[in-house]
């Protein structure tokens, strides 16, 4: 296809008027409100509800609220999150939870934020939290690992409880807390 | 000739047959059915709608286990032919059939059909009903899902989703039950999460023939439970996790290892004796995670043993053969050793060459090798393996493919018995050149120091032993779950099976690295997909002549005259 050059006209050819027309842009921004910041010395107050980057949680006893149900890892639309389950040996110190993991990975470079593992998990212990600058100088750098998460999520005040509470009912009942007939 | 027609009974005859209808659709259903002993019973009415391609939801009821009828989840309603008060049949005005509706459901798993019987599943009632079971099945369900290996196939979650309530409307605490119980050396159960279907009971104690599995306790304290001081271990346990439709029974092998939807599953074989039982491979990422039993009615129905069923680390060990090895080898290239092996073949004197080949390979493998054999002259044989079997799956043959073997020619008449032969040529010093796949010959009187007296040793493997380690070419080679053929089993059966995962490192299938090697030998070409070796060795080898590669489908198929044995149960556990 050709497309026919415009022919312009004097006042066109001569640039004089638009050049003056920018002029009158730049001096309109003189005299508005600055909306500039001096990042990183100024920082952004980031607004509740904001998804930045997934970490995971602890409860308010310390235990890591993560049971490796690879829900997240399944959901995942970029495939970022990488968790290693714990095999079959029993761990006593995971009490009836049972299961938690031992290997869990989220590629920061990879991971969109969409915030579908903090829907998917069933049980809280993923949340997209506030951080928005991840930085790093090497690609390994950027794949938090399971201590890195558990670091930087810090700890959730948790209202259910779920694990404590079936803990409390089953010895009530003497049936605790695991493995006896 | 096809598998089905060797799998299903024939058609009985049409008088034996009986119409009912299910949700308005007549079909024609057999009056009898074999049940679990293979003996014929009355036809059933879950078995009557799964024929008119109507699913009834089920938990207690197996096709392969005597029925029990308590979890009631199969209830459906039912009409019969209205009689008169005569008792014949009313009719209503424009000629058909009256029928009366049943004013009670009834569990379709134990009920059985009757002519002109009509079948409702999809009544308002019938949902109710389901709904309500399923609320009575989660009142006491611990639902830690989250933390269940059943998670994905587990039939409480399924009908859950398609028949059950959104929401749970009991408030009380629930009764809890021992978790974590160790049951046996492979068997973790959660009581919490039973169901009381008792398939697991009924499997160990009709089928297996160990009565060790009960319910001990009252109404919701119902537990199941192994008999009180013994371990839950008998050679076919594993077989009750996959028959828990929940996760109360749990494998430990494979606890907390994988959720089960990032399972990939690839058709195969068992290789750990020459009953062939088919299986699927659960795999991840080039990780074989599980075994689980994949229905064929010719040869294990949907049983596996727990060691066929767990003998598969081997295939994952770091220390499997990757690389090309040896004194002889030109170059670290598969074309370089290829060259090398081919030109010692062939200008090897006749009756310098000998080839001990494994039993593990597959058909097509075998029949490469019986050609590599012709070409040079050389004279070939198994090494077999035996050990203890029973009179149900397991054979006392521990090789997969002995048949295969035997029917190509490959091995001796008995198996193994020119292994002897060979020490001796070697011994004299007329045996120069020796070819080994797949197995350790020391140990079968072919001892490191004759082994060193050869001119060239050739040895393919997986896993190191003392013949790779004297080898003058070493090939690695690749396990069942890394490429695709077909094995013969003690009963004739040609099965296939097919590629699970990749093979580590350099190694590569037999089946390509021998037809390359052949190609070079015999300056032929060969045909390069296992399903064109299958076709040129059944056009040459009677023993295969008929079978066709897709003709083997899922389940295998055997020459027409061999009769396939079904091994129904009952003789095993008799006593
Ligand atoms: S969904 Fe939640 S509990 Fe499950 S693996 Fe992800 S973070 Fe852990
Ligand atoms: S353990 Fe599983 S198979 Fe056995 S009775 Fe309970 S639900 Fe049924
Ligand atoms: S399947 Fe019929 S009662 Fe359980």
């Amino acid at each position: 296809m050709i497309v026919p050059r415009p022919q312009l006209n004097f006042w066109e050819r001569l640039y004089l008027p638009a050049i003056w027309n920018g002029f009158k842009v730049t001096l309109r921004h003189f005299f508005r409100k600055k909306v500039t910041m001096q990042y990183p010395e100024e920082r952004w107050v980031v607004p509740p509800g904001y998804r930045g980057a997934p970490y995971l949680v602890q409860d308010p006893t310390g235990r890591t609220k993560c049971v490796s149900c690879q829900l997240c890892e399944f959901v995942c639309p970029p495939k970022a999150i990488r968790i290693v389950p714990p095999g079959p040996a029993v761990d006593p110190a995971a009490g009836n939870v049972e299961k938690r993991p031992r290997e869990f990975e989220i590629d920061m470079l990879r991971c969109i934020f969409c915030g579908l593992c903090e829907e998917v998990c069933p049980e809280e212990a993923i949340f997209l939290l506030q951080d928005y600058s991840l930085t790093g100088t090497r690609r390994e750098e950027m794949i938090y690992d399971l201590k890195k998460l558990l670091a930087l999520g810090g700890v959730h005040q948790d209202k259910i409880r779920k694990w404590e509470r079936k803990a409390r009912e089953a010895e009530a009942q003497e049936v605790f807390p695991v493995g006896r007939t | 000739m096809s598998a089905a027609a060797v799998v299903t009974s024939p058609a009985p005859p049409s008088s034996d047959t009986v119409n009912v209808t299910v949700d308005g659709r007549t079909v024609a259903v057999p009056r009898l059915l074999p049940d679990w002993r293979g003996k014929l019973v009355p036809t059933t009415m879950i078995q009557a709608c799964e024929q008119a391609g109507v699913e009834v939801p089920h938990y207690c009821y197996h096709a392969k286990l005597p029925v029990a009828g308590n979890c009631r989840m199969c209830l459906v309603e039912y009409g019969l032919p209205a009689l008169g008060p005569e008792g014949q049949p009313l009719r209503k005005p424009d000629g058909s059939l009256a029928v009366k509706k049943s004013p009670r459901p009834a569990i379709a798993c134990a009920t059985p059909i009757s002519p002109g019987m009509e079948i409702y599943t999809a009544t308002p009632e019938v949902q109710q009903m389901r709904a309500s079971v399923l609320e009575f099945l989660l009142i006491n369900h611990p639902l830690d899902c989250p933390i269940c290996d059943q998670a994905g196939e587990c039939k409480l979650q399924e009908y859950s989703v398609e028949y059950g309530h959104a929401a749970s409307r009991f408030v009380e605490t629930k009764v809890h039950k021992p978790k974590q119980v160790d049951l046996g050396p492979r068997i973790m159960l959660d009581d919490e999460r039973c169901i009381l279907c008792t398939r697991c009971i009924r499997f160990t104690r009709d089928l297996a023939g160990d009565d060790a599995l009960g319910i001990v306790n009252r109404g919701s304290y119902n537990t199941l439970a192994a008999y009180p001081g013994r371990a839950f271990d008998n050679p076919y346990t594993l077989n009750t996790v996959d028959l828990c439709p929940v996760g109360a029974l749990t494998a430990k092998d494979f606890r907390f290892q994988m959720r089960v939807w990032f399972l990939k599953e690839t058709k195969s074989l068992c290789t750990s004796c020459g009953t062939g039982c088919n299986v699927l491979i659960g795999s991840r990422e080039n990780r074989i995670l599980r075994y689980t039993p994949r229905a064929n009615d010719a040869v294990n129905v949907c049983w596996l043993c727990d060691h066929g069923r767990l003998n598969y680390r081997w295939i994952g060990r770091p220390d499997r053969l990757r690389q090309l090895a040896g004194s002889r080898l030109p170059a670290p290239t598969w074309d370089a050793a290829l060259t090398e092996v081919a030109q010692r073949l062939r200008h090897a004197v006749p009756g310098s060459v000998a080839v001990v080949a494994s039993a593990r390979l597959a058909n097509e493998e075998l029949y490469l090798i019986r050609r590599l054999a012709q070409h040079t002259g050389a004279a070939t044989d198994i090494v077999p393996r035996s050990g203890p079997g029973d009179a149900w799956l397991i054979h006392a043959d521990k090789n997969p493919n002995s048949l295969g073997a035997q029917r190509l020619g490959i091995s001796a008449d008995p198996a193994g018995s020119r292994l002897s032969q060979f020490a001796a040529a070697i011994g004299q010093g007329t045996l120069r050149t020796l070819l080994v796949f797949g197995e350790d010959v020391t140990p079968r009187g072919l001892g490191p120091e004759l082994l060193d007296r050869l001119e060239c040793l050739v040895v393919s493997d997986i896993l190191p032993n003392r013949t790779t380690e004297r080898a003058h070419v070493l090939l690695p080679g690749c396990a069942h779950a890394e490429k695709c053929g077909s094995f013969t089993n003690v009963h004739g059966r040609v099965q296939r099976f097919f590629k699970a995962v990749e093979p580590p490192g350099g190694a590569r299938p037999e089946v390509e690295f021998l037809r390359e090697l052949l190609q070079r030998v015999s300056g032929e070409p060969q045909p390069d997909t296992a399903e064109g070796l299958f076709h040129r060795m059944a056009a040459e080898v009677p023993a295969f002549a008929g079978l066709t590669w897709a003709g083997l489908g899922d389940t295998g198929a055997a020459r027409p005259p061999e009769a396939e044995r079904v091994r129904p149960r009952a003789d095993a556990t008799a006593g």
